[in-house]
C-alpha cells in the first residue's frame, strides 16, 4: 500500500550517470585521477573558481586550488571562515592507518562505511574515503593540529558507533574545531600570499548558468544590501547540510539550505533529500525558548551506559532506581555493538523508549547516559581528560553536573546524508558546478558512520576537489568569462532583487521563524526517525498550505539595505518550503527502510530496516521543473535515478545484534 | 531547575543602526523568563516581541549556541561574555541572575571592532593576524607520514590548551589597551609547542606580533583578557609570545636564520 499514490506527486526521468570508473574499485581513483587532464602551473593563474561556504571541505577546497596557483574567490556568510559548523564536530576524525594490532585496514573501513549507510552509497566513493583517509590525518598532523597522543607519542584512537575497531583520530573533544582551524589557517595563508580573495558576510543567493555551464553567482552583502554577480570558470558549493530545516537541530543557527537549493532550482538534481540522520546523544528540548539542541558527542558512547527505568513514568531520582529496575536497551537490543550501536539503530530505539512512556527528566523526553560505572572503572583523572569539556559543556547547559547525575539525551536532526547529487568527480549534473562535505550527496549512504563526516569534509576539500576541479578548468582554458553585464546574469540579479522585493513586500502578519517552527513540527512528526504513507501524503499537503501562507503573510521587518537578519531568515526558511516538501515525497516515493530512512510499512519482525534491493538499490536525483511549487501550479517534481552496483561486496542484512 | 522563571528582568540592549551612526540603549521589560534560558535565548525572545509589534530585531552574531564557534559575543553589565567563568554569552544562563535584575547587553568596545549593527562588530583584524603567520606553510599532500613524528602526550596537551582559542574577541574587549595578545599568544603558542610548527617560529612571531600592533594596543600584562576568556586561555600564552619574540629578535640581530 505505500506510496499508492505517489504517481500524484512525481514523474520518473532519466537515469543519472555517475560516470564512476570501470577498473576493480581499489584502483577506480588511481585510474581516474591518470586520465584527468592537468593545467600548467604557469596556466592556472588565469583560471577562477569561486568556491562557496568555508567550512571544513570549503577552505581545504579553497585553500589547495589556492596552492596550486588558481585565481579562488572565496565566500562565507559568517564574519569569518574560522566559524564554519564543522567547528562544532566534536568526537573526531576516521582513518584505517592499518596497523594496529586490532586488525583494521582500508577493506575493513570500507565494508563499516558501506554498510553503516547500508548500501545506499557508490561503493567506489566510499573505496576512495577509506583510501585517502591516512593521506588527510597525515596533512592535518603538518598543519599542527594537535591530536591526543599516546603517551609514547604515537596518535592516539578510539572507537565509534558500528565499528569494532579504533580508528577515530581526536583533538580532545574538540576535533572539528581544530580541523577547521587548520584549514582555516591554510587557507588566510593563501589569502595572505594572493591565490585566494575572501569575501566575508557574503550570502550566494542564485547559481548563474550560461550556456549550460556554471559562470559564477550571485550574491548579497549582507552588511550593505548589495546584489551583485560573480564570474568564474567553475564554482564550488561547500555550504553544509540542512538539518536546521526542522526548526530544532544540533546544527549552528545560520546553517541553512539556500545555496544547494538555489543551485538545484538552477538545474543541479538533489540527491536522496528524505536521507537525514538523527543524532542519538543530543541534549533533550527543555522549553520553546531553547534555541537548539546541543549535541554530546558519540564518544561518550564510549564509556556512557544508556538506560531508562523498566517501568513506564517511572519518575524516581536515578540513583534511586536499582540496577535490576533500569534497561540498559542497547547492550540489550545490540548485545554485539551496545552502546556504539550505530546512529540510526540507537535513536530509532531510543524514540521507541520514549514512545512507550519510559523517557526521563521533567518533560518525560530523554533517556539517561550514564557515567557512573565508567568513573569508577577509569576514575576521574581519565574520564575528565576523555570527556572534560562534554561534562562541563553538558553542566552549562543543563546546570547538572554528569559527575553526580547521568546526562539526560534524545535524538536530534543532525546530518543530512542528502544532498546535491554528484558523479564520481564530484560534479553535479550542472557541468562546471561542484559539490563537496555534507552539501554533496556522496559517501554515507542512508546513514553516516560517526567520524566520517569530518573525513568526507577533509577527503573532498583536500584531495577529490582540487583534483577533479583542476581536470574541469583545463578545459576551459582560452575561454573568456562572461561578462557580469552577460544578459544572463542581469537577469539572475534581477530575478533575486525581484524575490528580495517580494519577501520585503508582503507585509503580513507572521515572523519568518513562526513559519520555520511549524515546518520544522511537520517534518520533525512525518519526515523524522520514522515515517509512513499516510503521514508522508499529508505532511506533502501541510508543507503546501504552508508555503501558501508564507507568501500571503509573512512579515520581514526592515529594509534590504543594511544587514537585516529577519530577511537572510526569510529567504532560507522560503527555500526550506520547497526543499521539506521535496523531502517528503522522496520519502513517499523511496518504499523501502533503508538506514536512517525508516518507513514503518517495511520492517522486519525485531523491528529493523528492510531494504528492497530489487527496486531501490538506487541514488534519487531530483529535479524540478520550471515553475513547481508555484502557487496554483500542479507539475510534478521529477525523479531520476543512479543504480547503484557492488562488485566488491554482496549488499546483506544489516545487523549489530 | 526547569519551568521556573524569573518575574521580572530590566534589559537594556545598544541599538546603532550602522558604524557611524550614534548609538543608544534602548529598554525592554522581560517577564518571566525562564531560568535555563541562555542570554542569547532572551534576546531571541526581546526579537519575537518586537518583530511582533513591527519593529526591527536587534541584530547580533551567533551561530553554533554551544560555545565553540565563537561567532557570538557581547558586553553583559561591562564584562565580556557575562559573569560565568570561561564561558561564552550563548552558554550564560539566566539562572546567575535574580527578579529585579538589570542587565545591560552592549558591542564588545574597541577601536579595531567598529560597530557594524547594534551589537554586531567587525573583528576581521583578527583574521589579519592569522593571514600574517598564523599556520604551518605546507602545502596538500605533501606532509611526511603522521606516524613519523611522535608529539609527548603532555606536550600536546598544552598545545591543545593553547589551540582551545575560539577567536571571539573577548580578550581584546577586557583590555584598557584593546590589545589582541592573548589571541595572538595562543596560536603563536601552540604553533611554538608543536614540532610541526618549529621551522616557522621566528618568522611567524615576528609577522603576526607586527600585524598585531597594526591594528591593536599593546598588551600590559594587566590579565583582564584571561578573566574574559571564554576558552581558558591562559597568561602562560603571552609569556610564550614574548620568549619567541626576543628569541626571534635575538635571532636576527647574530644573523643566526633558521
Amino acid at each position: 500500500m505505500g506510496g499508492m499514490n505517489i504517481e500524484n506527486y512525481r514523474d520518473v526521468g532519466t537515469r543519472v550517470d555517475g560516470r564512476v570508473p570501470m577498473e576493480p574499485i581499489a584502483d577506480a581513483w588511481a585510474v581516474r585521477k591518470l586520465e584527468l587532464p592537468l593545467v600548467s602551473p604557469a596556466n592556472r593563474r588565469r583560471l577562477r573558481v569561486i568556491v562557496v561556504g568555508t567550512g571544513l571541505a570549503g577552505a581545504a577546497c579553497a585553500a589547495t586550488l589556492g596552492e596550486l596557483g588558481y585565481g579562488v574567490d572565496v565566500f562565507t556568510l559568517h564574519d569569518s571562515p574560522r566559524r564554519a559548523h564543522s567547528v562544532a564536530a566534536q568526537g573526531g576524525i576516521n582513518a584505517s592507518r592499518g596497523s594496529a594490532a586490532d586488525n583494521d585496514s582500508v577493506e575493513r573501513f570500507f565494508r563499516d562505511t558501506l554498510r553503516g549507510g547500508d548500501f545506499r552509497a557508490r561503493e567506489a566513493d566510499v573505496h576512495r574515503l577509506a583510501e585517502l583517509s591516512s593521506l588527510v590525518i597525515d596533512h592535518c598532523a603538518a598543519q599542527g593540529i594537535p591530536f591526543a597522543r599516546e603517551y609514547g607519542g604515537a596518535l592516539a584512537t578510539r572507537s565509534f558507533g558500528g565499528v569494532q575497531v579504533s580508528r577515530t583520530y581526536y583533538a580532545r573533544s574538540q576535533t572539528g574545531q581544530q580541523l577547521q582551524l587548520g584549514a582555516y589557517q591554510s587557507l588566510m595563508r593563501q589569502v595572505h600570499s594572493g591565490p585566494c580573495t575572501l569575501h566575508p558576510r557574503m550570502e550566494m543567493l542564485d547559481l548563474l548558468v550560461v550556456d549550460g555551464e556554471a559562470a559564477g553567482i550571485v550574491t548579497r552583502n549582507m552588511v550593505t544590501g548589495e546584489i551583485r554577480p560573480w564570474i568564474a570558470h567553475a564554482v564550488v558549493l561547500a555550504t553544509g547540510g540542512y538539518g536546521t530545516v526542522y526548526f530544532s537541530s544540533t546544527l549552528a543557527k545560520s546553517s541553512n539550505a539556500t545555496a544547494t537549493w538555489r543551485a538545484h532550482r538552477r538545474g543541479a538534481a538533489m540527491g536522496n533529500p528524505s536521507f537525514v540522520q538523527f543524532h542519538p546523544t543530543s541534549l533533550p528540548m527543555s522549553s520553546q525558548w531553547q534555541s537548539k539542541t546541543t549535541l554530546m558527542s558519540e564518544s561518550l558512547r564510549n564509556d556512557g551506559r544508556v538506560w531508562v527505568p523498566v517501568r513506564a513514568g517511572d519518575s524516581r531520582d536515578p540513583s534511586q532506581i536499582p540496577h535490576e529496575e533500569r534497561d540498559y536497551y542497547l547492550e540489550r537490543l545490540y548485545p554485539a555493538y551496545g552502546n556504539l550501536a550505530p546512529r540510526d539503530a540507537a535513536s530509532r530505539a531510543t524514540k521507541q523508549q520514549l514512545d512507550s512512556g519510559r523517557g526521563v527528566g521533567p518533560l518525560h523526553n530523554g533517556a539517561y547516559l550514564d557515567f557512573a560505572d565508567a568513573i569508577e572503572r577509569l576514575g576521574p583523572a581519565a574520564i575528565t581528560e576523555r570527556y572534560g569539556n562534554l561534562f562541563k559543556l553538558y553542566e552549562a547547559s543543563t546546570g547538572e553536573s554528569p559527575w553526580r547525575v547521568p546526562m539526560r539525551i534524545a535524538p536530534a536532526p543532525h546530518f543530512t546524508m542528502g544532498g546535491l547529487w554528484v558523479d564520481y568527480n564530484a560534479m553535479t549534473t550542472v557541468p562546471g558546478l561542484f559539490a563537496g562535505g555534507e552539501a554533496s550527496v556522496a559517501y554515507h549512504g542512508a546513514n553516516r558512520l560517526g567520524a566520517n563526516s569530518l573525513l568526507s569534509a577533509c577527503v573532498d576539500g583536500y584531495f577529490v576537489l582540487p583534483t577533479t576541479v583542476a581536470a574541469y578548468l583545463s578545459q576551459r582554458l582560452g575561454t573568456d568569462l562572461p561578462s557580469t553585464h552577460h544578459p544572463a546574469a542581469e537577469q539572475v540579479v534581477a530575478d533575486v532583487q525581484e524575490r528580495t522585493s517580494r519577501l520585503l513586500g508582503v507585509q503580513g502578519r507572521r515572523s519568518p521563524l513562526v513559519f520555520h517552527r511549524q515546518l520544522g513540527e511537520i517534518l520533525r512528526g512525518r519526515c523524522g526517525l520514522v515515517r509512513s504513507a499516510e503521514g508522508l501524503e499529508a505532511a506533502v499537503d501541510e508543507v503546501r498550505s504552508l508555503r501558501t501562507e508564507f507568501w500571503s503573510d509573512v512579515f520581514v521587518a526592515g529594509d534590504s539595505g543594511h544587514l537585516n537578519q529577519e530577511l537572510e531568515r526569510a529567504g532560507r526558511v522560503a527555500d526550506f518550503l520547497e526543499l521539506g516538501e521535496m523531502m517528503c515525497v522522496d520519502a513517499l516515493d523511496r518504499d523501502e527502510s533503508c538506514g536512517a530512512h525508516f518507513r514503518v510499512e517495511h520492517q522486519t519482525a525485531d523491528g529493523e530496516a528492510r531494504r528492497d534491493d530489487t527496486r531501490w538499490s538506487c541514488v534519487s536525483a531530483w529535479q524540478t521543473p520550471c515553475g513547481w511549487g508555484e502557487p496554483g501550479e500542479s507539475r510534478r517534481l521529477i525523479r531520476r535515478a543512479e543504480p547503484l552496483e557492488f562488485t566488491n561486496i554482496q549488499p546483506g542484512t544489516r545487523s549489530y545484534r | 531547575m526547569s519551568g521556573q522563571t524569573i518575574r521580572r528582568l530590566t534589559v537594556d540592549v545598544w541599538r546603532q543602526a550602522g558604524p557611524d551612526a550614534p548609538g543608544a540603549f534602548e529598554r525592554h521589560c522581560v517577564q518571566d523568563a525562564a531560568r535555563e534560558m541562555s542570554v542569547l535565548e532572551l534576546l531571541d525572545q526581546i526579537n519575537e516581541a518586537l518583530v511582533a509589534r513591527g519593529d526591527e530585531p536587534v541584530a547580533f552574531d551567533s551561530d553554533c549556541r554551544e560555545g565553540i564557534c565563537g561567532a557570538c559575543g557581547c558586553l553583559v553589565n561591562g564584562t565580556p561574555h557575562g559573569p560565568a567563568d570561561v564561558t561564552p554569552v550563548c552558554l550564560q544562563r539566566l539562572w546567575q541572575f535574580d527578579d529585579g535584575d538589570h542587565l545591560v547587553l552592549e558591542p564588545f568596545r574597541a577601536r579595531a571592532f567598529p560597530v557594524v549593527r547594534d551589537l554586531v562588530v567587525d573583528r576581521s583584524a583578527l583574521d589579519a593576524i592569522i593571514a600574517a603567520g598564523g599556520y604551518v606553510s605546507v602545502a596538500t599532500g605533501t606532509a611526511p607520514p603522521a606516524a613519523a613524528t611522535a608529539v609527548g602526550h603532555e606536550l600536546a596537551e598544552s598545545a591543545m590548551d593553547m589551540a582551545a582559542c575560539i577567536g571571539c574577541g573577548a580578550c581584546v574587549a577586557a583590555c584598557p589597551n584593546a590589545s589582541a595578545a592573548l589571541f595572538t599568544g595562543a596560536k603563536i603558542s601552540q604553533l611554538a609547542l608543536m614540532p610541526q610548527g618549529n621551522p616557522e617560529r621566528d618568522q611567524r612571531v615576528l609577522a603576526m606580533v607586527s600585524e598585531q600592533e597594526i591594528h591593536f594596543g599593546s598588551c600590559s600584562n594587566m590579565g583582564e583578557c584571561v578573566a574574559a576568556c571564554p576558552a581558558g586561555i591562559g597568561l602562560g600564552s603571552i609569556a610564550r609570545m614574548n620568549r619567541e619574540l626576543l628569541r626571534a629578535r635575538w635571532h636576527r640581530r647574530i644573523g643566526y636564520r633558521r
